[in-house]
């Protein structure tokens, strides 16, 4: 009975505490850019963001607490049937789901409303762990990863239907897990390359792109001059690679819908339109650019209170932190992040079973891409795509999602 | 292959390591290296707007108020800041046709996007209620309270003043203005603008993205208030003011009263005038039109000050003063006249026949006397060498007795009348010219004039026996206690104080039994000199110079009205009801006071 109470308690220290912080920093980040500060409102109002936010972080607590207490083995157990349940509910938002911002992602129970796409994220990176770890057994290496890509795949073809590409986009995290798990670097070099060579060939034209490809081609064929293998192969991936930019363009402009595409152009400088489609991407750094080295101050930003940056609780909440708090506070909340996420991966190596390891790189990747994908959007590096910022952003879902995420990590780890 | 794989964890952590760089990177350069967004935060939510302080009161010597302050409103706009609005609407409410409107707007685009400009002067109440409810539709236009000038009594227009908008060059030069400003452009209001126009006020109000103003900034903590305009009391005499303009009603002239032992400017009337209020706000411009353009009264042109006035007979006590200075004759020197100065063939004519000492030519006011004098001072070898050298000697002392010359003490756009220098007689002359060539200057005729201000004070000088303060319309500035120190300089003549008695004799014997007679008040002792400046397009102007109370002088008075004929006739009368009036606070003689006021 000691030994056991003794157990319950190996918990991690460290990531409990980055957590508790960054949503403590969460809420009051709400409160400063949801206040109105010229209206005297009743704190206790569940109209304001910053009460409802109180009580999700309420139910997380709670969430968490249930984790730690329950076996973690029923995680293993029943990953499958839980990535399952999740599919079912995200398509059932297709029939009894409300549509919120474009996207229809939502299902709604009384005042509160649900993204099933957030839960989606912890239930994938449950069932890929027993994928891999069972996965071993089965030596059915030649289809390993084509099965480890359909456990992406069907989330991200369901979301995409749901319009909402930024949640889609998160599932491509998973890759870094892959990367972990054995799946060639060339894959990941191949898709950098690839996004690179598209920016390219948006931001000139095709005619650079083929020449660079063409260079490259020399260079290798020099390279592999002794083996006739080796040039064919180089060959063929030119040819694909010269295809690839032909069609960039034409898929440019009839598979990305209008919005995204002007977000692309605007950050790629193709146009420049301040008060029209740059005006969240200009709004979002004016705020943060004007926090200047110290910040001006908790509840003193004016950008973020009067509504010139959009969605200022949510996914651009990063610019209220800029805001008020200014260099000084950016650089604690991005060295905060990374700690979290280098915490997880060492954890991850620690553990000597297999699944425990795969969940926390499936977790770091999640956090990682949120992280990089929101933070360089409210600060112009990336186009704007619209997914919460962990912890931190308003919203149940995504609290909620992030809690269990990382909370069945540190139970999974307690062991 | 498991240990190749695990080594794959420095690589991932690698990638997070270098996006956290990256990220620091662009924080660093948004944050701290490019202060660029800091100045756009501030142009997005803080709006300065102006807050315009009230003018300064002014004030006349008895604390009786001349101008004070209305509220107006006035429509602003921020061109920046506009959205589509319903034009129809708010040209409805400011009552100005689509086209009207859309060429302020454009003009206030061409002074500055950022800033605001005016749209529409002095709404009334009504529309100012109803816009103001209906602003949140009108997005870039706001409504600014400001004052405007008025005044309870229509007169001393000139003196005054009136304010306008500011030109650009005078944004330009100084920072103080914006367009729309208004400033003093003439009179007082111009004379002392920096005091008047008070320190600008600034209310920093937060505005949303919606272009709503959302509270102050900081709890105004950053705001200033605006600090009204400094009073200024008025050496004018309201009563004695509106006495003089009465009593120069229907008629052309000026008259000028100074207080001698301050050179205050008691009164000053310049006939035509027009009502001060008609220079006021959005009627303004129309009023100056018709003002400016009317060419028969000039009613804009301050005579007091711009006129160029033949001095005519007055204009012997200074030629009387000098000749006293210079030596040419004592104050029993006695000058035949034969009833008239000849010059070879050509005899300036006098009225009277017989011999006269220096009281006598006063009072009877004998050309021959003064051309003689006069001549001799040109004349006077033995001193200098040249004509040119007495000339210059001669204009020396009529500049120091105040005339050819500006006071510029604080009456905009004063004029130094005309007296000609020596290299003006040698031009015109051929450099062949004598005392008598330009002999008529001794009796005030030919070139030289003279402005109705510079008489006044010359009266001024005779009163203090030889000296004068600048004449001037402000004797005090904030309080009442806080005299304006500007004028406290005293100025000499060069001539001797003993010389004035003869001078002052003359004068009091002109108006016991000379040609001043019309100028007597029983139980005040006033001395003067008619005159009677030739005029070459009509009637002679009437003038008359006054001195009173002889023993103690209180009021030095100018009167001249054009067309008005013998100085004896009106103009006389009249300084002696403005004396009257000024001393005794009351006029009893209704009749003369009746009469003066019907003479056209």
């Amino acid at each position: 009975m000691n030994q056991r109470t003794k157990t319950s308690f190996k918990i991690d220290v460290q990531l409990v505490v980055y957590y508790i912080i960054l949503v403590t920093l969460g809420w009051f980040t709400i409160y400063s850019s949801s206040k109105n500060q010229f209206v005297d409102e009743s704190f206790f109002s569940f109209s304001n963001l910053y009460t409802k936010q109180l009580i999700f972080i309420g139910t997380s607590i709670l969430l968490a607490m249930i984790i730690l207490l329950i076996d973690s083995r029923l995680w293993i157990h029943y990953s499958t049937h839980i990535y399952i349940a999740s599919l079912l509910l995200m398509i059932l938002v297709f029939f009894v789901g409300t549509e919120i911002n474009g996207a229809l992602a939502w299902i709604k129970i009384g005042n509160f409303s649900i993204q099933p796409t957030e839960f989606a994220k912890f239930t994938t990176a449950l069932a890929l762990a027993k994928f891999f770890n069972e996965g071993k057994t089965n030596k059915e290496k030649k289809l390993l990863w084509v099965n480890a890509f359909l456990f992406i795949l069907i989330p991200i073809l369901i979301i995409l239907a749901q319009k909402d590409t930024g949640s889609a986009l998160v599932f491509l995290s998973f890759v870094i897990l892959f990367y972990r798990e054995g799946l060639t670097g060339w894959i990941l070099l191949i898709g950098i390359f690839a996004v690179a060579i598209t920016i390219f060939t948006l931001f000139k034209n095709e005619i650079y792109s083929i020449i660079i490809l063409t260079n490259l081609l020399a260079l290798f064929l020099f390279l592999h001059r002794r083996n006739s293998t080796l040039i064919k192969r180089d060959i063929v991936l030119y040819v694909i690679g010269v295809l690839f930019v032909l069609f960039t363009n034409i898929g440019y402009q009839h598979v990305l819908q209008d919005h995204q595409r002007m977000r692309i152009d605007t950050l790629l400088g193709k146009v420049k339109d301040p008060l029209g489609a740059d005006f969240n991407s200009n709004q979002s750094k004016i705020a943060i650019g004007s926090g200047g080295f110290w910040g001006k101050g908790y509840l003193n930003g004016t950008q973020t209170k009067l509504d010139y940056v959009p969605e200022q609780s949510t996914d651009f909440i990063f610019c209220a932190i800029g805001e008020e708090w200014g260099f000084v506070g950016s650089f604690i909340v991005i060295s905060l992040y990374t700690l979290m996420i280098i915490r997880i991966i060492v954890l991850s190596e620690k553990n000597r079973n297999q699944f425990v390891r795969c969940y926390g790189y499936g977790l770091a990747g999640v956090i990682f891409f949120h992280f990089f994908i929101n933070i360089g959007m409210t600060i112009g590096l990336l186009p704007i795509i619209g997914i919460p910022l962990p912890f931190i952003s308003y919203g149940g879902s995504s609290l909620w999602a992030f809690t269990i995420l990382l909370f069945i990590f540190v139970k999974l780890n307690e062991n | 292959m498991s240990q190749l794989l695990q080594k794959r964890q420095y690589t991932i952590i690698g990638i997070v390591l270098v996006t956290f760089i990256v990220l620091a990177f662009r924080l660093f350069y948004l944050q701290v290296i490019d202060d660029s967004f800091r100045q756009s935060a501030d142009r997005n939510a803080l709006r300065k707007i102006i807050e315009h302080p009230a003018r300064g009161l002014i004030y006349d010597r008895n604390d009786s108020l001349l101008v004070y302050n209305d509220a107006a409103y006035d429509l602003m706009v921020v061109p920046n800041e506009l959205r589509a609005f319903d034009t129809l609407e708010l040209c409805r409410v400011l009552n100005i046709d689509k086209k009207e409107l859309m060429k302020r707007i454009e003009k206030a685009m061409r002074w500055s996007k950022m800033l605001p400009s005016l749209v529409a002067q002095q709404m009334s109440k009504e529309d100012y209620g109803y816009l103001q409810e209906k602003l949140h539709r009108f997005p870039g236009f706001f409504v600014q309270n400001r004052t405007l000038r008025h005044y309870p009594h229509p007169i001393a227009a000139h003196i005054l003043g009136y304010v306008g908008e500011v030109s650009r060059e005078q944004i330009e030069k100084d920072p103080y203005y914006q367009m729309g400003d208004y400033i003093g452009l003439s009179g007082i209001e111009k004379a002392y603008e920096n005091e008047l126009r008070g320190t600008k006020g600034i209310r920093v109000v937060l505005v949303d993205v919606h272009n709503r103003e959302r509270g102050s900034y900081k709890d105004g903590s950053e705001d200033v208030t605006p600090i009204q305009g400094v009073s200024l009391w008025s050496t004018l005499d309201l009563e004695l003011q509106k006495y003089g303009e009465e009593l120069m009603h229907n008629k052309r002239g000026s008259i000028v009263a100074i207080e001698p032992e301050t050179g205050e400017i008691l009164c000053i009337v310049s006939m035509p005038s027009y009502d001060p209020n008609l220079l006021v706000g959005n009627v303004r411009s129309k009023n100056y039109g018709i003002l400016s353009s009317d060419e028969v009264n000039f009613p804009l042109f301050n005579r007091a000050l711009m006129a160029r006035y033949p001095p005519g007979s007055t204009f012997k006590l200074a030629n009387g003063l000098i000749a006293l200075q210079e030596g040419i004759v004592t104050s029993t020197t006695i000058y035949p006249c034969p009833g008239g100065y000849r010059m070879g063939s050509h005899t300036i004519k006098c009225h009277h026949a017989g011999s006269t000492n220096l009281y006598n030519a006063i009072q009877i006011s004998c050309n021959t006397y003064f051309c003689k004098a006069f001549y001799n001072i040109l004349s006077n070898r033995s001193k200098y060498p040249t004509i040119q050298k007495a000339y210059a000697a001669w204009e020396q002392h009529v500049n120091r007795l105040g005339f050819g010359v500006k006071f510029d003490s604080d009456l905009p756009y004063e004029l130094k009348g005309f007296i000609p220098d020596t290299t003006y007689f040698d031009k015109k002359y051929n450099r062949a010219w004598n005392g008598n060539t330009v002999v008529s200057m001794g009796i005030g005729q030919g070139e030289a004039s003279v402005t109705p201000l510079q008489m006044a004070n010359f009266m001024a000088i005779i009163a203090n026996k030889g000296f004068y303060y600048k004449p001037h319309v402000i004797k005090a500035i904030g309080s009442k206690n806080s005299p304006n120190t500007r004028f406290q300089k005293r100025y000499e003549t060069g001539i001797k104080p003993e010389y004035f008695d003869a001078i002052i004799e003359g004068m009091d014997m002109a108006v016991i039994g000379g040609t001043a007679r019309s100028a007597k008040i029983d139980g005040i002792r006033i001395i003067g000199k008619t005159g009677t400046a030739q005029n070459p397009h009509g009637r002679d102007h009437s003038v008359f110079v006054s001195i009173a109370p002889k023993e103690s002088p209180k009021i030095a008075v100018f009167v001249l009205v054009e067309n008005g004929g013998y100085g004896s006739t009106v103009a006389a009368p009249i300084a002696s009801l403005i004396t009257e009036f000024y001393i005794n606070r009351e006029v009893k003689r209704k009749d003369l006071e009746k009469r003066i006021k019907e003479f056209q």
